[in-house]
């Protein structure tokens, strides 16, 4: 098969790649520039961190003996990626920019211009399976990304290859190693890739400027903020509260409301949800149809629950069975049968047996 | 393989090899005073006078440096800062908008750093500089400007520049002109004192010499700061050891190049005439950038530049370099990640237009054989690239 390989200068990339060789594939190594940092008057400077990446991953192209470019996705990744973030903050929701890159970039733009372009299939390092055109957790339960993966459709895993899925990222760096590829002890990247220095809150308020409002509790004011779009539900830290709860105990973001400018705060018991409702539910095969038993999962490498799952008119419910703590709007649930994903959704709403109405984002 | 990229370097020639091979286990500073030095100082001053004699220069003229980049940041700068040191109004540069970005960004860089305004020429729909946009540049800025640099041809549409006329006019103000030629030597007839600029960028690698190696020729009453400081040993204009092997491949190759000028000329002009005509019968709806007349007085003999419309010119690279063939998206410095080429938007092309472009140079080793294999690519990689150019605007 013709194989593009996205190398983006890690050691997972580079031993995916490598391993797509080793299985005889021809492959093409491909780095996607997705910052494009304010030009000075060099055309092509970017941050030095990602022309480090590209020439990281050009080594191990080197190496491998296979060609190797650099795509310009930047204009594309801006807005499918970034411009949704800051706009999913803005409108009190927490969005998952990596599960969106997977979803818009990396398994449509690229893929859709590499099968153009005579190839069968993109190879990446994510830690996931795919057996028989359905995609499985990773045999690594730490490494495990199938919830950020848990978006593609049954046709965009059909040119999926994700070569590492079977393997320990200890191994993983011992073959890099063996391999000679010099990325084998790079650290492994955490944070969002676009805000480098890790403080997402700083981002926002550069990006969206100040929105100062209430942080409430029982109705009451018990401090300010300087913008909504900073806080997320389940959040405890930066909350700043002057005053202690009456009962002494931490609280939590519950809701965070940019409209009224509003954030309320409660008690941690008041977090736990057990059942939430996702718009734009993604199959990894046909719709399913009637009540399904499986097991929910909210965020990456979160806590997974029994749940059952209706999907009505194209709007997901879905009813923990054990409730879940610190849900936000606009994060997806992926949902699993065993270790298979079989789709995912975008949370709208979440609701607790309490009955208490919360985290419902004003229009 | 099909090498189609000779403007970005082309393979040294075998005299060159030779020449140069035989100098390099020499041990020899060429400004040592004992008899090793002296050796390596005889070589360094003949390949000087080989070279002088090959450009049209006295050897005086020639100031050895490591390449184009290197000159061209010393031409601008150097001559900038000397201008500007003698009459601190001359702090005004006059450059066309096509130049390389090694003068581009050195321009650009004085502009942020060193307080200078900047005019740039604006060219037509080919890339050339109309004399009469200098002169009204001239008439309005007489007494700020501090020097011109137009370039000698256009690294990627190939457009030569009417450089002996905008010199004279310049000497009218009594400018002075620096002219970027590392794409000319060899290709096109070209002779320092006979153009009268008062100074000119080479390079090695552009015409069969080696890479890392090339000199500015600087007019004798041309005052130019240096950029590297040291021992002085380039007319106290540039520092650092001289690279005698080097110097000794760039010097004979450059010798031949212009001595087999008109024969290459003809011969590159014969195959790119052709490409083009059978790329556009191929390719009917593919765009011809640069002159579009092919003249050997408005064009490089070797350069032809197409723009596909609805294909991404990294794209088309990638298919044609896997079938063998290799070209160029535009000037090598901003490949690797695809921008829109400043050369085709000052020609007044759109940004899809400057994004779908190759740059095809043919260079001495370069035959029928090499045109033949790009032909009976280009149309199904065309076909192919436009379905790529659809998905990825999807």
């Amino acid at each position: 098969m013709k194989v593009l390989a996205a190398m983006s200068g890690g050691v997972d990339s580079a031993v995916a790649a490598a391993r797509a060789v080793d299985a005889g594939h021809d492959v093409t190594g491909v780095h996607l520039a997705l910052s494009a940092t304010p030009e000075s008057y060099r055309s092509g400077a970017r941050g030095c961190c990602t022309l480090e990446d590209a020439r990281d991953a050009r080594r191990a192209a080197d190496l491998l003996g296979i060609p190797f470019y650099v795509w310009d996705l930047a204009e594309r990744f801006r807005a499918d990626v970034v411009d949704d973030f800051v706009a999913e903050y803005a409108a009190g929701r927490t969005p998952n920019p990596c599960l969106r890159c997977n979803e818009r970039i990396k398994f449509a733009a690229v893929a859709d211009r590499a099968l153009a372009l005579g190839f069968d299939a993109v190879a990446t390092g994510h830690y996931a399976r795919i057996v028989d055109g359905a995609l499985y957790r990773a045999v690594d339960p730490s490494k495990d990304q199938s919830y950020v993966l848990g978006v593609l459709t049954a046709e965009q895993l059909r040119s999926a290859m994700f070569p590492l899925g079977g393997s320990l990222k200890s191994d993983v760096r011992a073959e890099a190693q063996r391999r000679g590829l010099q990325v084998a002890a790079k650290p492994d990247s955490h944070d969002v890739c676009f805000i480098p220095d890790g403080d997402t809150a700083g981002y926002l308020a550069r990006r969206l400027g100040a929105e100062p409002g209430d942080i409430i509790e029982d109705g009451r004011v018990v401090g300010a903020h300087h913008g909504a779009y900073a806080y997320t539900v389940g959040q405890r830290r930066g909350l700043r509260l002057g005053r202690p709860a009456a009962d002494g105990q931490p609280r939590f973001v519950l809701d965070v409301s940019p409209v009224t400018r509003t954030v309320t705060v409660g008690p941690a018991a008041a977090l736990d949800v057990d059942g939430l409702t996702g718009t734009a539910p993604r199959w990894c095969g046909p719709a399913p149809g009637g009540a399904l038993r499986l097991l929910a999962q909210v965020r990456a490498h979160g806590e997974v629950v029994p749940c059952r799952a209706t999907l009505t008119d194209g709007e997901l419910s879905v009813a923990l069975e054990s409730p879940l703590r610190g849900v936000a709007p606009g994060q997806a649930v992926v949902l699993y049968d065993g270790d298979r994903v079989v789709g995912s959704a975008t949370i709208r709403a979440t609701s607790r047996a309490g009955d208490l109405p919360l985290a419902v984002p004003r229009p | 393989m099909t090498y189609l990229d000779h403007a970005a370097a082309t393979p040294m020639l075998p005299a060159a090899v030779e020449a140069m091979t035989a100098h390099l286990g020499s041990a020899g500073n060429a400004s040592s005073l004992h008899a090793s030095g002296r050796r390596a100082r005889r070589i360094v001053e003949e390949s000087r006078e080989t070279l002088a004699g090959a450009l049209g220069a006295r050897p005086g003229e020639i100031v050895f440096t490591a390449g184009g980049t290197e000159s061209d940041n010393l031409a601008v700068k150097g001559m900038y800062w000397a201008r500007r040191a003698a009459d601190p109004r001359r702090c005004r540069i006059l450059a066309s908008a096509v130049e390389h970005h090694a003068v581009l960004d050195s321009v650009l860089w004085l502009a942020e750093h060193e307080g200078a305004l900047i005019t740039w020429l604006p060219v037509d729909e080919t890339g050339r500089v109309d004399p009469a946009a200098l002169q009204e540049a001239l008439d309005a800025f007489a007494d700020e400007v501090a020097l011109i640099s137009v370039q000698w041809a256009n690294n990627e549409i190939g457009t030569l520049q009417p450089v002996a006329e905008l010199t004279e006019i310049a000497h009218g103000y009594d400018v002075p002109l620096h002219t970027d030629a590392v794409q000319a030597v060899g290709l096109v007839p070209l002779d320092f004192a006979a153009s009268g600029v008062d100074a000119m960028t080479v390079t090695g690698h552009k015409l069969g010499g080696p890479i890392g190696v090339g000199a500015l020729l600087l007019g004798r009453g041309v005052d130019c700061v240096p950029l590297l400081h040291g021992g002085g040993q380039e007319r106290d204009v540039r520092s650092g050891t001289l690279d005698v092997a080097g110097i000794v491949g760039f010097a004979a190759a450059a010798e031949i190049a212009v001595k087999e000028q008109p024969e290459r000329a003809e011969r590159l002009a014969g195959l790119r005439d052709d490409l083009v005509r059978r790329l556009l019968e191929v390719v009917p709806d593919a765009l011809l950038n640069g002159d579009p007349t092919l003249a050997p007085t408005r064009r490089l003999p070797g350069n032809a530049h197409f723009s596909f419309p609805g294909c991404e010119g990294d794209s088309l690279l990638l298919l044609l370099d896997a079938r063998g063939i290799e070209c160029s998206t535009g000037s090598a410095c901003s490949a690797g990640v695809a921008r829109p080429s400043h050369v085709l938007l000052a020609t007044g092309a759109d940004e899809e237009r400057a994004r779908s472009s190759l740059r095809f140079s043919l260079g001495h080793p370069s035959t029928r054989t090499d045109v033949d294999a790009l032909i009976a690519a280009i149309g199904p990689v065309t076909d192919r690239a436009r379905g790529a150019g659809v998905a990825s605007r999807r």
